[in-house]
């Protein structure tokens, strides 16, 4: 018997075909979204006519939390912000806080911060970039960006003893000195990291498949990026040069040489382009502001001349030899690998109400413990002057902002972050209109979203 | 420009809609009236002079707890005040929350052309706070404005489709007001059907 046919395909009465639009909900679990948000498109056939973005599935009350903890207990909270730059979400927040007491750090700490958070735009920059790339099919790109993150990651690990969440920042410094020979290790990983970059360059840029899908797409105007507040990378590749630390430098970047690279046509391929620049950029930052960082004084027992180990000088104390020890503190060091590194003294502010001690100086002398005790007892901890400070920085993404209210008490009244990629996803409903569906990949790979800082 | 002109010039403009200015810690802040909101940020967009074309920031506070939270202590004074050192004179103290009212919405404005920033501080009335919604000006201060409606639950005039953000719809109270408790649970939604 033949098949009925007449009414498989519709017709409209004006005799052509009917077309219906689609709604398609993508998310909040898919892998397209690596995070979690939901999408939800009108196509027609493959071309996205509108979209509505749907997000806060990440959220957990940063700023309800960051009002009732100490000023210092709001640092773990702010690594959890941006989980794959932490270390500029740390130096945001301090910065922020030190502004509303008004107090400033050492240059030494200033550049050990600015080196820090340059490593930390690397590492994000490449897992933005690889992410893009393995979902446009290049998973080998991915593992290689993966591969000089780990090295990057080991860098942090040295000097914080973490990998991600690392709470580095104090407000009024950090929590310990760069490792002796730093420099050393952190050349080696840079080699091997531009040796990725190099890598990756070669299998993406001129690649037909990568540039195809890249070309074009997910393309926003400097006029209308503006109009939503967005900054960051994503900014300059529509041709606008907004950079905080050139246009507001904080901390020494007004001493570093950099550039800011900026692309002309404000789609994928220019934001891409504009991230591996950014790298070679930051690198050269880092190993700029490793030559010019200032030695200051070195930590050192004045009978041997060389560092205290803080095992030796609790033994010390304990033998009632004070007088050998009083006015040192001993040598810090973040990992477990021991405690035989010379502290530089200038890592933290003078000012001893503020600044968290190290805490084998708060295991290892009277003075250290009544510093800890009259931080972090409840009742005690540091007390601003009432006030509200506004302070950006240059986070991966952007402009992180911390707006803080103080009441003078311990507690901050309120933190508000301004995240760098909200702005971006709340225009991203007016990039994606026009794309076909499957651009939606490269451009909401492109956004370099993380739920961490979106949904806070 | 810098902080005093900025806001000299905002003033002279508009007398009448400013109520109060401060530059506490160098960041330039002026008081509104809410009913000269829209017509001052129209105004700071549009002056060659200003041309602040970013809105980088739009959040509230909620005051009504400020300078009443008891001292945690057994003794008040235990904790380690800290002022700024003789050395950087403290000449602009900040002159405390606005004119006692419960709600402060809060803007920062940033001019790409000349650097500089502008803080907006609008006062609001305890009851039915509500002001108007910037979102003809900037499309970004749409998604903004929603998250101040869902935390604050304060609302604005004009905006296209006020509804929460980072909550879900059957979410209950507005949780970054100071009256709602750090601990409290509320029902987990059920699976959609």
């Amino acid at each position: 018997m033949p098949i009925e046919t007449t009414n498989l395909t519709p017709q409209s009465e004006t005799g052509d075909l009917e077309t219906r639009d689609m709604l398609l909900n993508i998310g909040p679990a898919h892998p397209a979204m690596h995070g979690i948000i939901r999408i939800v498109a009108k196509l027609d056939g493959e071309r996205i006519e509108e979209a509505e973005v749907e997000i806060g599935y990440l959220h957990r009350g940063f700023e309800k939390m960051a009002e009732t903890v100490d000023y210092n207990g709001v640092i773990p909270y702010t690594d959890r912000l941006n989980y794959v730059s932490p270390l500029i979400n740390n130096m945001g927040y301090c910065m922020a806080v030190e502004k509303l007491l008004g107090i400033s750090v050492p240059e030494r700490c200033h550049y050990v911060r600015v080196i820090m958070s340059e490593i930390s735009r690397i590492t994000d920059h490449l897992t933005c970039v690889g992410a893009t790339a393995m979902e446009l099919g290049a998973f080998t790109v991915f593992l290689y960006m993966i591969k000089a993150r780990e090295y990057l990651w080991d860098l942090v690990e040295k000097v914080t003893g973490a990998r991600m969440t690392v709470s580095y920042c104090r407000v009024g410094g950090v929590k310990s000195d760069l490792p002796e020979d730093f420099a050393e290790p952190c050349r080696k990983a840079f080699e091997e990291t531009r040796k990725v970059l190099v890598e990756a360059d070669g299998l993406l840029t001129r690649n037909r498949i990568f540039a195809d899908r890249m070309n074009g797409t997910g393309v926003i105007s400097s006029e209308d990026a503006i109009s939503y507040g967005i900054t960051g990378p994503f900014l300059r590749s529509t041709g606008a040069d907004y950079d905080v630390r050139k246009d507001c430098p904080y901390a020494v970047y007004d001493r570093l040489p950099f550039d800011v690279p900026v692309g002309t046509r404000g789609d994928n391929m220019d934001r891409y382009l504009v991230r591996m620049e950014e790298m070679e950029q930051s690198m050269r930052i880092v190993e700029r502001a490793l030559r010019d960082m200032p030695r200051g004084p070195v930590q050192v027992h004045p009978e041997t001349g060389r560092p205290i180990p803080a095992a030796e000088m609790v033994d010390l104390a304990k033998g009632g030899n004070i007088a050998a020890i009083a006015g040192d503190s001993a040598v810090t060091c973040p990992t477990l690998e021991g405690s035989g590194r010379a502290e530089h003294r200038s890592i933290a502010t003078d000012e001893k109400r503020v600044f968290l001690p190290p805490k084998e100086d708060t295991y290892g002398n009277i003075e250290g413990l009544m510093q800890q005790f009259k931080l972090v007892m409840i009742g005690h901890g540091v007390r601003p002057p009432r006030g509200e400070v506004y302070f950006p920085v240059e986070g991966a993404n952007g402009e992180l902002g911390f707006y803080v209210v103080s009441d003078g008490t311990g507690c901050a009244y309120r933190v508000r972050v301004r995240p760098p990629c909200f702005a971006i996803m709340s225009a991203l409903h007016k990039i994606l209109t026009g794309d076909m569906i499957a651009d939606m990949i490269p451009t909401f790979g492109s956004v370099n979203m993380i739920g961490g800082e979106l949904d806070r | 420009m810098n902080a005093a002109t900025l806001m000299e010039s905002v003033t002279h403009r508009f007398p009448e809609a400013v109520s109060a200015s401060h530059a506490y810690r160098g960041d330039a802040t002026l008081v509104l009236r809410p009913e000269f909101l829209l017509e001052v940020a129209r105004f700071l967009k549009a002056d060659p002079a200003l041309q602040m074309n970013y809105l980088m920031d739009l959040t509230a506070v909620d005051y009504s707890t400020f300078g009443k939270r008891p001292a945690p202590a057994f003794f008040a004074s235990s904790g380690v005040a800290v002022s700024p050192s003789a050395q950087i004179p403290d000449a602009n103290p900040w002159p405390g929350p606005p004119h006692q009212s419960r709600w402060a919405v809060v803007y920062h404005f940033f001019s790409l052309a000349h650097k500089h920033r502008l803080r907006l501080v609008i006062a609001l009335e305890e009851a039915a706070p509500e002001v108007d919604s910037l979102t003809s000006l900037w499309p970004g201060a749409n998604w903004l404005e929603r998250e101040v409606w869902d935390m604050f639950g304060i609302r604005f005039r004009g905006h296209p489709d006020l509804k929460r953000i980072l909550m879900y719809e059957g979410f209950e109270g507005h949780p970054l007001r100071k009256d709602y408790p750090v601990k409290k649970r509320q029902p987990l939604i059920g699976p959609i059907n």
